[in-house]
């Protein structure tokens, strides 16, 4: 059996995140068409994407774009840059490693409001 | 032929289509790291998506920029998204019937799609009451 290396794996997570994401296109298409039916059916749909659920979805979501960008970055620097090939290998290293540092903020946005009710003062929804 | 129709490696010499995608790939995805990464800023960072309700959609759209700021959003993405299914489906299949089959499926889903997006966008005028700012 073929056993790649970095490169392999490069390849076949950015291919795997690539449909992933037009998946995921599509469904958004959908998703925003319904802003056709008026704030009512809008909004219904809205909360779907609030449900924790879908925010954990949004989360594979969001890492899976973070490293498809950054992999295809690291693609065109080996397509363009002379010494690209020599140093495809840290440069993996360097796009795993972003994908992590940038997903990690960007997840505690998305993640944080679906606890609120962990954290919120019960006086706190009073107002509400 | 497997290095043009993964994508990769060296760019495809002789011009036509393939040619014309490896470009395609690359410039697109550089314009896309920009916008997918500010949209993704925009509606989850900035705006909780519990607040992307259709009051904010209703205040986004009254200005022009940002519906051009989303389709070329969706024609960058749905094109590039769909010349990386086409790469797959040559990659996988081998039987050139069923690509025939499926590559007529992938210009019908591209273009559904596209004309669908491209409608809502081009179609929408707010209710005259947009509803609530945030759903709770």
């Amino acid at each position: 059996m073929y056993k790649g290396q970095s490169g392999m794996w490069s390849w076949l997570l950015h291919r795997i995140t690539g449909l992933g994401i037009l998946l995921f296109l599509f469904i958004h298409i959908v998703d925003i068409s319904m802003i056709g039916f008026g704030p009512e059916v809008y909004n219904r749909s809205v909360l779907l994407f609030d449900w924790w659920v879908v925010r954990l979805l949004s989360l594979s979501l969001v890492g899976a774009i973070f490293y498809h960008a950054f992999n295809g970055l690291r693609i065109m620097a080996i397509d363009f840059w002379q010494k690209g090939a020599r140093y495809q290998r840290v440069m993996f290293g360097i796009v795993l490693a972003a994908t992590v540092v940038v997903f990690i903020p960007f997840a505690y946005y998305i993640i944080a409001p679906a606890f609120h009710w962990l954290i919120q003062t019960p006086t706190a929804n009073v107002g509400r | 032929m497997l290095n043009v129709s993964t994508g990769r490696g060296p760019r495809p010499a002789g011009g036509g289509f393939e040619t014309f995608s490896w470009y395609y790939f690359r410039i697109s995805g550089v314009a896309l790291v920009f916008l997918v990464i500010l949209h993704l800023f925009i509606m989850h960072v900035n705006t909780d998506v519990s607040c992307t309700t259709y009051a904010f959609i209703a205040y986004r759209y009254s200005n022009v920029f940002w519906r051009l700021f989303d389709w070329l959003l969706l024609t960058l993405a749905l094109t590039h998204g769909m010349n990386g299914l086409r790469v797959v489906i040559d990659d996988y299949v081998r039987s050139s019937s069923t690509r025939i089959w499926l590559m007529s499926i992938l210009a019908l889903l591209l273009v559904t799609f596209f004309m669908l997006g491209t409608i809502t966008l081009i179609t929408f005028q707010p209710a005259a009451n947009v509803g609530a700012a945030c759903i709770h």
